[in-house]
């Protein structure tokens, strides 16, 4: 049986909006980090629906690209993570204001 | 009319000889400057022995050149060095080039050795200053200044020692900076002279736009191609740049004032040369001069205006460096009389006579106040002949020259500028004036000479404190030697027949040698009236002062008795016939006014203009700064915002039309 696009996508957009409104809403720092990857992984869905849809490699190998940028981030991301927490002892965003006007 | 070519044509000195090197002569004071001001500290007391072999090799050298010329032919005593080129646009050029002529030659050798013998003079004055060293730098300065302002080839050349001669005495005027009042004599000495400078200025704008040259050799030639008018414009603006350097009316206020400076500056600077600098400038230019002789005319009246005006004053003065200050004024009025007239000769004949009188009169002032801790009030002197007999007999000998007595050497030069205005046509008001400034002159000198040196002795009982006594030999060999200079200086271009007949057609020796490069005097018939005018103002000479010696030595000096003679006459000429306050209200006050209304518009407009923009921005930015709240999830919520407009835009835009 083959799963016609329009239901990737649905659970796609689905993932993407968790993601996005856990970014907007949650204030801890790990979360929002976790919601952000999911954003990512709902795009590489769509990526490879539509590579399958079309027939197509394209898509499958910038859903690779894609990956390899969210692992070098994680990896960036979690270190400062782990630093402000040493430095603040917290890791609620909204404490980290010090750009505040 | 005159003619206007010149003897002999410009030429250039033969590689090696002293005219070559000349430009040594203003090069080494100048480098000496420099290390003075740089280490001056370190040498401590050297600074000033070594400032005066400064001065010494400049006198040497410049008396080799001037023997280069005087063995060299008439016709090829003009040579022009180049050393470098110095301006180069387009078809303007401007070379560092020196002109040695008959006529800076004869500048040249006042310059360096009045300059030398202060020099010398000063190692003895300046003794236990606190900045000895620093006085030696300004000295060795003004002295590289006035060397370029007179070997200039150019009016450029010349121009830049005639703005650094009035930075060296803006310097030495205020050397002693601590009293404001002399600071401010300093920068009144400054401001005055750039009025001058301003004319100087025009004046080269002109002839450069009408001969398209500054080169002296080449303008000069062909001063009569210039229009009337410019002539006239050039001629009048000329005259108001020297009226400037050299003290004359309506610019001659800085000078009393610039007698704040150390006295050896007041006899270098502000009596033998740089105040002679406007006369050599229009001796130097005198081809010019030549073809509009009403021009001419205008330069002889204004110094015999001055030159009244200043020995009225000067009769009226009771310190002793105002008085000669003022004498000064007067005396370069005479030299303006005669280079007006077109009698060269005349005029730098005067000039050095009163180079070296008035030198040694500001030198044996300056001695007398170093013997009175620096008392310069006549009334507190008296009796000084038997303290100080050298400053008494060197004095006595300029007080004789420049009240114009023969033999010295002032009878022989005032006598050729009165006979130049004699033989005049329409300049007869001016003769008149002269030999009355004569009369004025003996007067006002004796009554300096009488109440410092002769009379009682004042001062034992106005200074109990000071005990006068005689120089050091530092100071008293200098008097004696421009003694020697002002009692023969005479002899420089008497015509020797004339001493018995008044009349001699052979030219002096000053006439001979300045002829080819000025212009001769074109008079009438040049001594017609010689004996007559001698005894006239030999006459008025005595009168002056048989009158000084009346008033001021015998029984006792009665000031009261002429004051109130003249009653408000003198208090006039007491205070200095309000010049210096009608400046004031005339040009100082309007000055202020529009300054201070300036300042206004700065305040209002300007700074109202860039703190408004400046004020604009931070409330502007007061609003936008709310933007930036330091929330991370703020800013990310407004980067979806903006994306889902975006997208709303776009699609939405592309739904519209139907494209989507």
């Amino acid at each position: 049986m083959i799963v016609p696009i329009g239901w990737y996508l649905i659970l796609a957009a689905a993932l993407f909006s968790i993601g996005l409104v856990g970014v907007l809403v949650r204030r801890n720092i790990i979360i929002m980090f976790m919601c952000i990857e999911l954003m990512l992984n709902s795009v590489n869905l769509t990526l490879v629906a539509f590579s399958r849809m079309h027939g197509n490699l394209d898509g499958q190998v910038l859903s690779f690209f894609v990956i390899v940028v969210a692992a070098a981030e994680v990896t960036v991301g979690l270190a400062l993570i782990v630093n402000l927490f040493k430095l603040r002892g917290t890791t609620d965003a909204d404490s980290v204001d010090a750009l505040r006007a | 009319m005159t003619t206007l070519a010149f003897v002999g044509e410009y030429g250039v000195p033969d590689p090696g000889s002293p005219a070559a090197l000349a430009w040594l002569i203003p090069v080494v004071p100048a480098v000496s400057a420099a290390l003075l001001i740089i280490f001056g500290k370190r040498l401590g007391n050297l600074a000033g022995p070594v400032a005066v072999a400064v001065a010494g090799f400049a006198a040497i050298v410049s008396t080799l050149v001037f023997a280069q010329l005087l063995g060299l032919p008439e016709e090829q005593r003009a040579l022009v060095t180049t050393v470098a080129t110095w301006l180069e646009v387009g078809p303007f050029a401007v070379d560092w080039a020196l002109l040695i002529d008959p006529l800076s030659a004869v500048m040249l050798l006042l310059v360096t050795w009045v300059g030398l013998l202060i020099h010398i003079y000063s190692l003895g004055y300046m003794h236990g200053d606190s900045r000895y060293p620093r006085f030696f730098a300004y000295l060795n300065l003004f002295l590289a200044a006035m060397l370029i302002l007179v070997l200039g080839e150019s009016f450029l050349t010349m121009f830049v020692g005639w703005e650094l001669v009035g930075l060296a005495s803006y310097l030495l005027i205020g050397f002693w900076f601590e009293k404001p009042a002399y600071a401010s004599a300093a920068k009144k000495a400054f401001i005055v002279n750039r009025v001058g400078d301003v004319g100087f200025m025009i004046a080269m704008f002109a002839i450069y736009t009408s001969l398209g040259s500054l080169a002296f050799s080449d303008t000069l030639p062909q001063a009569g191609a210039l229009t009337t008018g410019t002539a006239a414009a050039v001629g009048l603006l000329l005259l108001v740049a020297a009226a400037g350097k050299s003290a004359q009316i309506p610019l001659y206020v800085w000078l009393p004032d610039a007698m704040a400076g150390p006295t050896p500056v007041s006899a270098l600077i502000h009596a033998a040369t740089m105040v002679t600098a406007g006369v050599y400038l229009v001796a130097r230019v005198s081809p010019i001069y030549a073809t509009v002789p009403e021009v001419g005319l205008v330069v002889a009246w204004v110094g015999a205006a001055t030159a009244l005006l200043a020995a009225l004053i000067a009769c009226t003065q009771n310190d002793l460096k105002k008085i000669l200050a003022y004498s000064t004024v007067s005396q370069l009025g005479y030299m303006f009389i005669a280079v007006g007239l077109g009698a060269q000769v005349a005029g730098i004949f005067h000039l050095l006579t009163h180079g070296f009188f008035k030198a040694l009169l500001f030198l044996a002032a300056g001695s007398v106040m170093h013997a009175l801790a620096d008392n310069t009030d006549v009334w507190k002197m008296g009796g000084l002949r038997k303290a100080m007999p050298i400053t008494f007999g060197t004095s006595l000998v300029a007080w004789l020259a420049i009240a114009g007595l023969p033999p010295f050497s002032g009878f022989f030069s005032k006598e050729e500028v009165l006979v130049a205005a004699l033989d005049t046509p329409g300049a007869f008001g001016i003769w008149v004036v002269g030999t009355l400034v004569a009369g004025l002159t003996a007067f006002y000198m004796s009554r300096w000479f009488f109440l410092i040196f002769l009379g009682k002795p004042r001062y034992e009982t106005e200074l109990p404190e000071v005990h006068p006594h005689e120089s050091p030999p530092t100071m008293t060999v200098p008097l004696v030697i421009l003694a020697v200079g002002a009692a023969l200086g005479g002899l420089l271009n008497v015509r020797p027949a004339s001493l018995v007949t008044f009349w001699d057609p052979e030219p002096g020796f000053l006439e001979g040698w300045l002829e080819p490069s000025v212009l001769a005097f074109a008079g009438d018939a040049p001594y017609i009236a010689h004996g007559p005018a001698v005894f006239l103002v030999l006459v008025t000479g005595l009168v002056g002062i048989g009158a000084a010696y009346a008033l001021y030595l015998r029984p006792a000096p009665e000031p009261e008795m002429v004051r109130e003679r003249l009653g408000g006459f003198y208090t006039l000429a007491r205070d200095r016939f309000y010049v210096d306050e009608l400046y004031a209200t005339t040009i100082e006050r309007p000055g202020h006014l529009l300054a201070d209304g300036f300042a206004a518009f700065d305040r209002v407009v300007i700074d109202g203009a860039v703190n408004g923009l400046g004020t604009l921005t931070t409330g502007l930015a007061g609003v936008g700064r709310r933007l930036q709240t330091g929330f991370v999830r703020s800013y990310a919520l407004a980067v979806a915002g903006g994306t889902v407009l975006l997208a709303v835009i776009f699609l939405g835009g592309a739904f519209l039309t139907g494209q989507g």
